[in-house]
């Protein structure tokens, strides 16, 4: 039967995939609160395992929030396409005329603003909690933000290679976290430098390329696992 | 040339080729490291600052030198396999995880073994030992996602896919970690004596490296040739090669 629908543009597409990812986490605020809630709640132990002494607790910000942002991400995107895969909207977009990896893209940008965006427009917050010197909270902000682009993408590979796995959680944590080290190092390194006085934009620029390269690379290999997990 | 690639991916004539392969490199890997162990070991002279301790680079430097060179074959077994789906590059890509993953904590063990005399601690947070323990993960996180799957089929191309991300990862992992390592580095440690190495030292260090490419080469036959036994354990050339022998 021949489409009486023209088809729509790559960007059409991509952003009608967007919006939907967007209004569906829009119905469920607690996907989007969860984490947040995660993120303090692990921040609030660090004092209470290390004790309260603030200069020692500054002098390890960066390293805490920097981890605790990784974590909170790990949890976040076990369950990225779960849900898609689950009610088959993934195989309906995998048959769709368009790449996968374009509309796989989407939902991943959808996810992000719900969730590394927003974690790092409040890591300032924690960052004072913490104690961290007001020249790092910055680039923790921007750190975050760039930093949080690679990770979303690489918990999204992820997801999409064990989305077909039962109880794929922790085997997830074991395939990304070494992905994630370059990416770890980097944003810890931005804030040190900014906290010592020094200038931490060769560091943000670092992340930026790394954000950059992975926006090109990491949608291909997700459509491409996204495949494998719709075949088995 | 082509004839030849293309029949290697034949699992009957693969099976075949790798048994005569195997029977002429084995015994060519036990006499290599036999020499190479007895050479660096007994022969080769002292370290005048070290003494005899440096000796386990004969097995450190190699492990960790193929480990490294496994992971790129699995790599590249993977790409093979994802773009023109041949069933004996799978297998490849299956074999080499776990023998790769073993080179690996073999060269982080013998340098925790070498650093105790001569750091004076079993471990320590630098640069290289921590790239190759991330290699390690890396490693394992392939040989887990290869179990997690039911279908094998499906897991060798996921492997592939994860394996593809890893290598392209590889060289930023290092370069980062070289540099977060000196961002704190502590001032103690000097890693002296291993640069300029005298050729009475590298020879048996050389031939050890080669033997460890080829016991790397003939474990990761054997595990393929099993591999190979366990998948066409119904089929009728299986039967009719090993009723032959």
């Amino acid at each position: 039967m021949p489409s009486d629908r023209p088809l729509l543009s790559l960007r059409a597409a991509f952003l009608r995939q967007f919006l939907r990812n967007g209004r569906g986490i829009m119905t469920r605020p607690a996907d989007v609160a969860n984490p947040l809630l995660f993120f303090f709640m692990v921040i609030t132990l660090f004092p209470l395992g290390l004790g309260p002494d603030p200069t020692r607790l500054a002098t390890l910000a960066p390293g805490i929030l920097w981890v605790v942002a990784l974590l909170a991400s790990l949890m976040v995107s076990a369950k990225l396409f779960a849900s898609d895969f689950e009610d088959g909207s993934l195989e309906q977009l995998a048959l769709a005329p368009y790449p996968l990896a374009v509309t796989a893209l989407a939902e991943v940008c959808a996810h992000w603003l719900a969730t590394g965006f927003l974690l790092a427009l409040v890591s300032p917050i924690f960052g004072v909690m913490l104690g961290l010197p007001n020249e790092g909270l910055l680039t923790l902000l921007v750190s975050l933000l760039l930093g949080t682009i690679c990770l979303t993408l690489i918990g999204a590979l992820g997801s999409a290679l064990t989305v077909n796995i039962r109880r794929g959680g922790l085997l997830l944590s074991v395939l990304i976290i070494p992905l994630n080290v370059p990416v770890l190092i980097f944003g810890t390194a931005a804030v040190r430098e900014a906290v010592l006085g020094g200038n931490p934009e060769s560091w943000l620029a670092l992340l930026g390329g790394l954000a950059l390269g992975s926006l090109v690379v990491v949608p291909l290999a997700i459509g491409a696992a996204l495949r494998v997990s719709l075949d088995s | 040339m082509w004839t030849f690639i293309h029949k290697l991916g034949s699992p009957p004539w693969f099976f075949r080729f790798s048994g005569t392969l195997v029977r002429w490199l084995l015994p060519i890997t036990v006499t290599l490291l036999l020499v190479g162990a007895i050479w660096g070991l007994l022969v080769a002279p002292p370290d005048f600052r070290q003494g005899n301790s440096y000796r386990i680079i004969y097995i450190h430097v190699p492990a960790a030198v193929v480990a490294l060179a496994g992971y790129y074959l699995m790599a590249f077994a993977g790409a093979v396999s994802l773009i023109w789906r041949i069933k004996m590059a799978d297998v490849t890509m299956r074999a080499s995880a776990p023998v790769g993953a073993i080179l690996t904590a073999i060269a982080l063990v013998t340098g925790a073994i070498w650093g105790k005399p001569t750091w004076g601690t079993w471990w320590i947070w630098d640069a290289r030992i921590t790239s190759m323990l991330i290699l390690l993960f890396l490693y394992l996180g392939v040989v887990a996602l290869f179990e997690a799957y039911e279908n094998k089929t499906a897991a060798a191309r996921a492997c592939a896919v994860l394996s593809l991300v890893g290598m392209v990862n590889i060289p930023i992992i290092y370069k980062s970690v070289d540099w977060w390592y000196s961002l704190h580095q502590p001032a103690s440690i000097k890693f002296s004596g291993e640069s300029a190495i005298d050729s009475s030292m590298l020879y048996p260090l050389l031939l050890m490296i080669v033997a460890f490419y080829c016991l790397f080469t003939v474990t990761l036959l054997l595990n393929m040739r099993a591999e190979l036994v366990w998948t066409h354990r119904e089929s009728g050339w299986l039967k009719q090669l090993i009723g032959d022998s």
